[in-house]
Protein backbone atom coordinates (compact mmCIF):
# COMPACT_ATOMS: atom_id res chain seq x y z
CA UNK A 1 0.00 0.00 0.00
CA UNK A 2 1.50 3.39 -1.15
CA UNK A 3 0.53 6.25 1.70
CA UNK A 4 1.27 9.50 1.71
CA UNK A 5 4.16 9.23 4.45
CA UNK A 6 4.41 11.65 8.15
CA UNK A 7 6.78 13.64 7.92
CA UNK A 8 8.69 11.65 10.54
CA UNK A 9 8.79 8.72 8.32
CA UNK A 10 10.71 11.10 5.35
CA UNK A 11 13.31 12.39 7.89
CA UNK A 12 13.92 8.77 9.76
CA UNK A 13 14.75 7.70 6.16
CA UNK A 14 17.39 10.81 5.79
CA UNK A 15 18.48 9.98 8.95
CA UNK A 16 20.17 6.74 7.85
CA UNK A 17 21.51 8.27 4.65
CA UNK A 18 23.05 11.68 6.45
CA UNK A 19 26.76 10.24 7.02
CA UNK A 20 28.77 12.71 8.37
CA UNK A 21 27.16 15.32 6.75
CA UNK A 22 25.54 18.68 7.95
CA UNK A 23 21.83 18.80 8.15
CA UNK A 24 20.37 22.39 8.25
CA UNK A 25 16.43 22.44 9.28
CA UNK A 26 14.35 24.98 9.40
CA UNK A 27 10.42 25.52 10.90
CA UNK A 28 8.34 22.45 10.99
CA UNK A 29 11.42 20.38 10.68
CA UNK A 30 12.80 21.23 13.06
CA UNK A 31 11.44 19.43 15.94
CA UNK A 32 11.13 16.58 13.89
CA UNK A 33 14.71 16.18 13.55
CA UNK A 34 15.39 17.16 17.00
CA UNK A 35 13.80 14.43 18.29
CA UNK A 36 15.83 11.92 16.15
CA UNK A 37 19.25 13.73 16.05
CA UNK A 38 21.87 15.56 18.35
CA UNK A 39 24.51 15.31 16.37
CA UNK A 40 26.56 19.08 16.84
CA UNK A 41 26.76 18.44 12.84
CA UNK A 42 23.15 19.36 12.94
CA UNK A 43 22.11 23.11 12.45
CA UNK A 44 18.36 24.03 13.61
CA UNK A 45 18.06 27.71 11.42
CA UNK A 46 15.41 29.12 13.85
CA UNK A 47 14.99 31.96 14.61
CA UNK A 48 16.06 32.10 10.50
CA UNK A 49 15.18 34.53 7.84
CA UNK A 50 12.22 33.44 6.20
CA UNK A 51 13.05 31.32 3.41
CA UNK A 52 16.80 31.28 3.56
CA UNK A 53 17.49 28.22 4.65
CA UNK A 54 18.93 27.04 0.88
CA UNK A 55 21.32 29.95 1.13
CA UNK A 56 22.47 29.19 4.47
CA UNK A 57 23.24 25.78 3.47
CA UNK A 58 25.18 26.41 0.37
CA UNK A 59 27.63 28.87 2.25
CA UNK A 60 28.51 26.06 5.07
CA UNK A 61 28.83 23.54 1.51
CA UNK A 62 30.94 26.38 -0.23
CA UNK A 63 32.92 26.64 2.44
CA UNK A 64 33.48 23.25 3.72
CA UNK A 65 33.20 21.39 0.09
CA UNK A 66 34.68 17.83 2.03
CA UNK A 67 31.25 17.75 4.47
CA UNK A 68 28.29 18.28 2.27
CA UNK A 69 25.20 19.21 3.56
CA UNK A 70 21.40 18.30 3.48
CA UNK A 71 18.79 21.03 3.87
CA UNK A 72 15.35 20.26 5.15
CA UNK A 73 13.38 23.33 3.80
CA UNK A 74 9.55 23.58 3.71
CA UNK A 75 7.48 24.12 0.42
CA UNK A 76 6.11 27.48 2.21
CA UNK A 77 9.88 28.27 3.03
CA UNK A 78 10.92 27.33 -0.74
CA UNK A 79 8.33 29.74 -2.50
CA UNK A 80 9.63 32.21 -0.33
CA UNK A 81 12.73 32.45 -2.26
CA UNK A 82 12.58 30.74 -5.39
CA UNK A 83 15.64 32.72 -6.50
CA UNK A 84 17.98 29.60 -4.32
CA UNK A 85 17.54 27.09 -6.99
CA UNK A 86 18.94 29.45 -9.49
CA UNK A 87 21.92 30.20 -7.21
CA UNK A 88 22.34 26.35 -6.40
CA UNK A 89 22.42 25.92 -10.08
CA UNK A 90 24.94 28.41 -10.71
CA UNK A 91 27.12 27.73 -7.80
CA UNK A 92 27.75 23.98 -7.86
CA UNK A 93 28.20 22.59 -4.52
CA UNK A 94 27.74 19.56 -2.12
CA UNK A 95 24.25 20.05 -1.16
CA UNK A 96 21.30 17.93 -1.08
CA UNK A 97 18.32 20.26 -0.66
CA UNK A 98 15.01 18.73 0.62
CA UNK A 99 11.86 20.17 0.01
CA UNK A 100 8.88 18.66 2.19
CA UNK A 101 5.98 19.31 1.09
CA UNK A 102 2.62 19.55 3.17
CA UNK A 103 0.70 21.88 1.26
CA UNK A 104 0.51 23.79 4.55
CA UNK A 105 2.27 26.94 6.53
CA UNK A 106 1.93 24.41 9.25
CA UNK A 107 3.79 26.26 12.23
CA UNK A 108 1.35 28.94 11.71
CA UNK A 109 -1.59 26.77 12.24
CA UNK A 110 -2.12 25.18 8.61
CA UNK A 111 -3.17 27.56 6.58
CA UNK A 112 -2.98 26.70 2.32
CA UNK A 113 0.00 28.76 0.18
CA UNK A 114 0.22 30.04 -2.62
CA UNK A 115 1.43 27.40 -4.52
CA UNK A 116 -0.84 24.28 -3.26
CA UNK A 117 -2.21 22.02 -6.40
CA UNK A 118 -0.18 23.94 -8.42
CA UNK A 119 3.20 24.19 -7.99
CA UNK A 120 5.37 21.43 -9.04
CA UNK A 121 8.83 21.76 -7.37
CA UNK A 122 10.75 18.87 -9.59
CA UNK A 123 9.87 21.56 -13.02
CA UNK A 124 10.85 24.27 -10.90
CA UNK A 125 14.46 22.96 -10.13
CA UNK A 126 14.68 21.59 -13.42
CA UNK A 127 14.24 24.90 -14.67
CA UNK A 128 16.17 26.46 -12.87
CA UNK A 129 19.17 24.76 -14.09
CA UNK A 130 19.18 21.66 -11.31
CA UNK A 131 20.13 18.47 -13.06
CA UNK A 132 19.71 15.93 -10.17
CA UNK A 133 15.74 16.69 -8.75
CA UNK A 134 13.83 13.69 -7.50
CA UNK A 135 10.06 13.25 -6.02
CA UNK A 136 8.81 11.08 -4.08
CA UNK A 137 5.37 10.81 -2.56
CA UNK A 138 4.96 7.95 -0.56
CA UNK A 139 6.83 5.86 2.15
CA UNK A 140 7.76 2.84 -0.10
CA UNK A 141 9.09 5.35 -3.27
CA UNK A 142 11.26 7.22 -0.92
CA UNK A 143 12.59 4.59 1.01
CA UNK A 144 13.47 2.80 -2.26
CA UNK A 145 15.18 5.88 -3.58
CA UNK A 146 16.37 7.42 -0.54
CA UNK A 147 19.90 5.79 -1.45
CA UNK A 148 20.51 7.33 -4.67
CA UNK A 149 19.22 10.39 -3.96
CA UNK A 150 20.94 11.22 -1.24
CA UNK A 151 24.18 10.28 -2.14
CA UNK A 152 26.17 11.23 -5.40
CA UNK A 153 27.10 15.09 -6.46
CA UNK A 154 25.16 18.47 -5.57
CA UNK A 155 23.51 20.18 -6.01
CA UNK A 156 20.54 17.98 -5.82
CA UNK A 157 16.69 19.00 -5.11
CA UNK A 158 14.48 16.37 -3.51
CA UNK A 159 11.05 16.76 -3.33
CA UNK A 160 8.93 14.94 -0.96
CA UNK A 161 5.14 14.55 -0.61
CA UNK A 162 3.87 14.22 3.15
CA UNK A 163 0.77 14.59 5.23
CA UNK A 164 0.47 17.74 6.65
CA UNK A 165 -0.46 18.53 10.33
CA UNK A 166 -2.96 21.01 12.07
CA UNK A 167 -2.49 22.88 15.42
CA UNK A 168 1.62 21.91 15.28
CA UNK A 169 2.83 24.60 17.75
CA UNK A 170 5.73 27.62 16.56
CA UNK A 171 9.13 24.97 16.73
CA UNK A 172 11.83 26.19 18.69
CA UNK A 173 15.40 25.10 18.66
CA UNK A 174 16.73 22.33 21.23
CA UNK A 175 19.56 24.83 22.33
CA UNK A 176 20.21 28.71 22.19
CA UNK A 177 21.62 29.56 18.69
CA UNK A 178 25.53 30.32 19.96
CA UNK A 179 25.50 27.20 21.70
CA UNK A 180 24.56 25.94 18.14
CA UNK A 181 27.03 27.91 16.53
CA UNK A 182 29.63 26.81 18.69
CA UNK A 183 29.00 22.96 18.66
CA UNK A 184 28.97 23.42 14.34
CA UNK A 185 31.74 25.18 14.51
CA UNK A 186 33.77 22.83 16.76
CA UNK A 187 32.51 19.83 15.15
CA UNK A 188 34.11 21.41 11.48
CA UNK A 189 37.35 22.10 13.28
CA UNK A 190 36.90 25.58 12.95
CA UNK A 191 38.59 27.96 16.20
CA UNK A 192 35.91 29.55 18.06
CA UNK B 1 38.28 56.90 -5.64
CA UNK B 2 37.04 53.26 -5.77
CA UNK B 3 37.62 51.27 -8.97
CA UNK B 4 37.51 47.41 -9.52
CA UNK B 5 41.36 46.71 -9.48
CA UNK B 6 41.78 48.58 -6.20
CA UNK B 7 39.24 46.91 -4.58
CA UNK B 8 39.59 43.21 -5.45
CA UNK B 9 43.30 43.87 -4.52
CA UNK B 10 42.26 45.34 -1.53
CA UNK B 11 39.63 42.69 -0.62
CA UNK B 12 42.30 40.09 -1.30
CA UNK B 13 45.14 41.50 0.97
CA UNK B 14 42.67 40.99 3.80
CA UNK B 15 41.92 38.11 3.57
CA UNK B 16 38.59 37.95 2.32
CA UNK B 17 37.18 34.55 0.61
CA UNK B 18 34.07 35.65 -1.39
CA UNK B 19 32.34 38.54 -2.48
CA UNK B 20 28.77 38.24 -2.81
CA UNK B 21 27.07 40.67 -5.05
CA UNK B 22 23.89 42.33 -6.78
CA UNK B 23 25.19 45.05 -8.65
CA UNK B 24 24.08 48.42 -9.66
CA UNK B 25 25.84 50.67 -12.03
CA UNK B 26 28.44 51.45 -10.50
CA UNK B 27 29.78 48.19 -8.53
CA UNK B 28 29.24 46.78 -11.60
CA UNK B 29 31.50 48.09 -13.50
CA UNK B 30 34.17 46.49 -10.79
CA UNK B 31 33.08 43.06 -12.64
CA UNK B 32 35.98 42.67 -14.63
CA UNK B 33 38.34 42.85 -11.99
CA UNK B 34 36.35 40.93 -9.85
CA UNK B 35 35.12 37.89 -11.62
CA UNK B 36 39.06 37.72 -12.80
CA UNK B 37 40.14 37.08 -8.99
CA UNK B 38 40.72 33.69 -7.67
CA UNK B 39 40.44 35.56 -4.12
CA UNK B 40 38.16 36.50 -3.15
CA UNK B 41 35.41 34.76 -5.23
CA UNK B 42 32.59 36.28 -7.00
CA UNK B 43 29.20 34.40 -6.21
CA UNK B 44 26.25 35.76 -7.63
CA UNK B 45 22.88 35.72 -5.91
CA UNK B 46 19.17 36.22 -7.51
CA UNK B 47 18.02 38.84 -4.73
CA UNK B 48 19.84 40.88 -1.95
CA UNK B 49 18.32 38.66 0.92
CA UNK B 50 20.02 35.46 -0.24
CA UNK B 51 23.53 37.33 0.26
CA UNK B 52 23.45 37.99 3.81
CA UNK B 53 21.93 33.81 3.97
CA UNK B 54 25.01 33.18 1.73
CA UNK B 55 27.05 35.03 3.93
CA UNK B 56 26.20 33.97 7.18
CA UNK B 57 26.30 30.12 5.88
CA UNK B 58 30.40 30.90 4.91
CA UNK B 59 31.19 32.61 7.94
CA UNK B 60 29.94 29.83 9.64
CA UNK B 61 31.88 27.40 7.48
CA UNK B 62 35.14 29.65 8.45
CA UNK B 63 35.39 31.58 5.51
CA UNK B 64 35.33 35.55 5.27
CA UNK B 65 33.06 36.90 2.87
CA UNK B 66 31.96 40.55 1.78
CA UNK B 67 28.17 41.71 0.25
CA UNK B 68 27.93 44.11 -2.68
CA UNK B 69 24.79 45.55 -2.76
CA UNK B 70 22.51 48.57 -3.64
CA UNK B 71 20.75 50.07 -1.78
CA UNK B 72 17.51 49.25 -2.83
CA UNK B 73 18.48 45.71 -2.31
CA UNK B 74 19.94 46.83 1.46
CA UNK B 75 15.88 47.39 1.62
CA UNK B 76 14.42 44.55 0.43
CA UNK B 77 17.28 42.14 2.14
CA UNK B 78 15.82 43.48 5.75
CA UNK B 79 15.01 40.06 7.13
CA UNK B 80 18.27 38.53 6.16
CA UNK B 81 20.10 41.06 7.68
CA UNK B 82 18.32 40.92 10.77
CA UNK B 83 18.46 37.31 10.67
CA UNK B 84 22.36 37.04 10.36
CA UNK B 85 23.50 39.96 12.31
CA UNK B 86 21.32 40.07 15.33
CA UNK B 87 19.69 36.07 15.85
CA UNK B 88 23.13 34.73 14.33
CA UNK B 89 25.68 37.73 15.80
CA UNK B 90 27.60 37.38 12.71
CA UNK B 91 30.57 40.07 11.43
CA UNK B 92 28.98 40.55 8.17
CA UNK B 93 30.55 42.94 6.34
CA UNK B 94 28.74 45.06 3.51
CA UNK B 95 29.62 47.63 0.97
CA UNK B 96 26.20 49.54 -0.45
CA UNK B 97 26.10 51.59 -3.54
CA UNK B 98 23.34 54.60 -2.62
CA UNK B 99 21.86 55.87 -5.74
CA UNK B 100 21.44 59.21 -6.16
CA UNK B 101 23.23 60.69 -3.19
CA UNK B 102 25.01 63.67 -5.14
CA UNK B 103 22.13 64.26 -6.49
CA UNK B 104 20.02 64.03 -3.37
CA UNK B 105 22.43 66.13 -1.79
CA UNK B 106 22.28 69.08 -4.04
CA UNK B 107 18.49 69.18 -4.18
CA UNK B 108 18.38 68.18 -7.39
CA UNK B 109 16.97 64.48 -7.77
CA UNK B 110 13.08 63.02 -5.93
CA UNK B 111 14.68 59.99 -5.60
CA UNK B 112 13.27 58.31 -1.83
CA UNK B 113 16.86 55.96 -1.76
CA UNK B 114 19.36 58.48 -0.32
CA UNK B 115 16.60 59.56 2.15
CA UNK B 116 16.03 56.17 3.86
CA UNK B 117 19.80 54.54 3.47
CA UNK B 118 21.19 55.45 6.81
CA UNK B 119 18.44 55.94 8.54
CA UNK B 120 17.27 52.18 7.49
CA UNK B 121 21.25 51.00 8.65
CA UNK B 122 20.65 53.42 12.13
CA UNK B 123 17.44 51.23 12.63
CA UNK B 124 18.94 47.70 11.82
CA UNK B 125 22.02 49.14 14.05
CA UNK B 126 24.75 48.43 11.48
CA UNK B 127 27.98 50.89 11.86
CA UNK B 128 28.41 52.41 8.78
CA UNK B 129 30.54 55.21 6.50
CA UNK B 130 29.93 56.89 3.62
CA UNK B 131 32.54 56.62 1.20
CA UNK B 132 32.66 59.90 -1.32
CA UNK B 133 35.18 60.40 -4.30
CA UNK B 134 38.35 60.85 -2.14
CA UNK B 135 37.94 57.28 -0.54
CA UNK B 136 40.02 54.78 -1.75
CA UNK B 137 40.49 51.06 -1.99
CA UNK B 138 42.80 51.32 1.69
CA UNK B 139 39.99 53.23 3.26
CA UNK B 140 37.63 49.74 2.37
CA UNK B 141 40.36 47.71 3.68
CA UNK B 142 40.91 49.77 7.20
CA UNK B 143 37.16 49.63 7.37
CA UNK B 144 36.80 46.05 6.61
CA UNK B 145 39.13 45.50 8.94
CA UNK B 146 38.31 47.58 11.81
CA UNK B 147 35.22 45.69 12.10
CA UNK B 148 36.66 42.11 11.90
CA UNK B 149 38.73 43.01 14.60
CA UNK B 150 36.22 44.44 16.60
CA UNK B 151 34.05 41.04 16.03
CA UNK B 152 30.60 43.42 14.58
CA UNK B 153 28.73 43.49 11.54
CA UNK B 154 29.51 47.06 9.04
CA UNK B 155 28.84 48.70 5.82
CA UNK B 156 30.51 51.55 3.83
CA UNK B 157 27.79 53.45 1.54
CA UNK B 158 29.59 54.54 -1.79
CA UNK B 159 28.14 57.46 -2.54
CA UNK B 160 26.72 57.77 -6.50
Amino acid sequence: MNLMMTQQQALEIVKRHRNNRVVVTTMSAVPTWAALSDSPLDFHFIPSAMGHAPDLGLGIALARPERGVIVLNGDGCMLMNLGSLITLANHPANIHLLILDNGLYEVTGGQPHAGVGHADFAELARGAGIRRVYSFDNHDSWQAGAAEALAGPGPAVIWLKIEGRLGQQTPKPPRPMSEQIARLQAALELPG
Amino acid sequence: MLDGPSVAAALEDCGVSHVIWVPDSVLGSWEPALSGSQRPTLLRVCREGEAFALAAGLVLGGKKPVIFIQCTGLFEAGDALRNAVHDLKLPIFMLVGVRSYYAHRQGKSNDSCPVFTEPILRAWQIPYVVFEERHTAADLAAAYRQAQAERRPGAVLVAE
